[in-house]
């Protein structure tokens, strides 16, 4: 058995995943990327293989993606975390036309066909307004874990509305509504509207319609599916591997090599020039 | 001899200035805004009472401005930071015809005529990437306070691009920058650039012309001021450094004055003829 490995380095999280032949996934691994990226790639990959009880030498094939995705000293080859997306995205749920991967420091809205390739994506490229630092930001100004944001959110009862653009402006709205009197989850379901607003904008600039997938470290939390299920009037595919989703993809694009590679019996072996 | 009071409640800090009607500064102070805004404000109007040597009975007049204007309750009137801005820098400097206004939160440029009157404005209110705060957070990246980075950048020796496009952004570039092994205060130096480089920029979005006026609570780094003038190939007007933020409460103090004279004057008209 073959194996291939696809590692997504974010700008907060970085992610490994190995799949086998049969494209199911065989080890995982999720660390925080820190200030040595290097690093941090090259031990998301350990931990995956080890999680997956895998040799090194049985993986044929690893693709580095997201935005420090050069860093992966022992990739093969580079993939955009676009096309990465798309791919993860229809391979786990293959009815997916749009994708909406929210991350640390992005949110990108990318179409997709039935083979999962890119038809079109849009992201916000200038500014952090509307990704998940937003709730960074909240989580910090509150001294509240992240993980524990849209639990609370959901709670609300009277939504705020946040008005700032700004990721760093947010902050100070939020010590200010608290210094208002307002309730926690109230304040925090505003923080998740005002996200989920900014990245169906952004969705409809791609096109919409109601096979949309989840992706990206942001799709765990459950106040911000709610908060993108109500304003899009529709479900989202979502699944615990929604947060691997690049490094899938990229494991995926990896597969196509380890497969493609394999010379068939007879054939001539092709030298590169 | 009359007193009137200015009070800029702004987003970060606010200040206090307590003007003579013959147009000495009596008395001034300062303090975090923090999130009690209306408390803010009775505390530095006190300190400010304190440092004047004056009893509450001794200000005739006070005129607030800032993001949190509303919220002080003892005003007597109200002004737009713009207002505020204008007439505080012509004070300072009759010949002012553009004001650069960098602040904790808000970047603001605006041109003025020789009777401190607005005539066009632009505010950069959306994004912190303009703002005090984009310095602030580049500082705290790199595990220094906001009064640091002063002394941090006059160890500078020379500078690394920071895009300055969004402040949280600029982590990326600061952390990318720090494991390559650049000095912070070359980090630090590239922000301040950046920092001027869209300030810049606002000006010539309100057709800036001479004389330049800098203000707001960024001008005290000695950096900012420099760079702004050699971008603009100009002389630049910045206040001293303990004036420098208290610019818009100086311009509400003397707004104060001409109010109690038109009051006085239309109390005279009004008066009984014998």
């Amino acid at each position: 058995m073959a194996y291939a490995a696809g590692v997504d380095v974010g700008s907060t999280q970085t992610k490994a995943v190995i799949i086998d032949e049969d494209r199911r996934i065989v080890g995982r691994a999720l660390i925080d990327t820190g200030a040595n990226v290097i690093q941090a790639a090259e031990s998301s990959y350990v931990d995956a293989l080890r999680q997956g009880n895998i040799d090194e030498e049985e993986v044929g094939y690893v693709v580095g993606t997201g935005y420090g995705r050069f860093r992966v000293t022992f990739g093969n080859s580079q993939v955009t975390e676009i096309s990465c997306h798309g791919r993860g995205a229809v391979h786990l749920f293959p009815q997916t036309r749009t994708v909406v991967d929210m991350g640390g420091q992005d949110t990108k809205a990318i179409s997709v066909n039935a083979q999962g390739e890119i038809t079109d994506f849009c992201m916000n490229d200038k500014c952090a307004a509307g990704t998940g630092r937003f709730l960074g930001a909240a989580a910090a100004a509150l001294d509240i874990p992240i993980d524990n944001l849209g639990p609370i959110s959901l709670k609300s009862t009277k939504a705020i509305k946040i008005s700032t653009t700004c990721t760093v402006f947010a902050e100070s709205e939020v010590l200010a509504w608290i210094g208002k009197g307002k309730k926690i989850e109230d304040i925090l379901w505003g923080v998740h509207s005002s996200i989920a607003s900014r990245s169906v904008a952004l969705m409809r600039r791609v096109g919409l319609n109601d096979k949309i997938t989840f992706t990206g470290g942001v799709s765990r939390n459950e106040g911000m599916v709610k908060a993108l299920e109500e304003r899009l009037g529709t479900s989202l595919n979502i699944s615990n591997d929604c947060h691997y989703m690049g490094a899938l993809g990229a494991a995926l694009f990896a597969m196509d090599n380890v497969l493609t590679s394999r010379a068939p019996v007879g054939a001539k072996t092709e030298v590169a020039p | 001899m009359t007193n009137t009071m200015g009070i800029d409640v702004g987003s970060t800090y606010t200040k206090a200035v307590i003007l003579a009607s013959d147009g000495t500064v009596m008395g001034r102070a300062m303090g975090p805004t923090g999130f009690q805004l209306q408390k803010v404000a009775r505390t530095i109007y006190d300190l400010a009472l304190e440092d004047a040597d004056l009893g509450e009975d001794d200000i005739s007049y006070v005129i607030s401005t800032g993001a949190g204007r509303h919220q002080v309750d003892f005003k007597d009137l109200q002004v737009t930071d713009l207002t505020a801005c204008a007439r505080g820098a012509v004070f300072l400097f009759p010949g002012t015809r553009t004001v650069l206004d960098v602040g904790g939160q808000t970047m603001k440029a605006s041109r003025v005529d020789e009777s401190a009157k607005v005539l066009s404005f632009r505010l950069n209110d959306k994004c912190a990437a303009g703002t005090g705060a984009f310095l602030e957070k580049t500082a705290r990246y790199m595990g220094y306070e906001t009064a640091e980075i002063g002394a941090l950048m006059t160890t500078s020796r020379g500078s690394v691009p920071i895009s300055g496009v969004c402040a949280v952004f600029a982590e990326s570039e600061v952390i990318n920058h720090l494991s390559l092994g650049t000095a912070p205060a070359n980090i630090m130096q590239g922000a301040i650039e950046s920092l001027t480089n869209r300030s810049v920029q606002l000006m010539k979005r309100v057709r800036a012309e001479p004389e330049y006026t800098l203000i707001g609570g960024i001008l005290r780094f000695e950096t900012m001021g420099r760079l702004v003038g050699e971008l603009l190939e100009s002389e630049v007007n910045i206040p001293d450094t303990d004036m420098v933020q208290h610019v818009q409460a100086l311009g509400c103090a003397i707004l104060g004055h001409r109010r109690l004279e038109k009051i006085r004057t239309e109390a005279d008209a009004s008066a009984p003829v014998r």
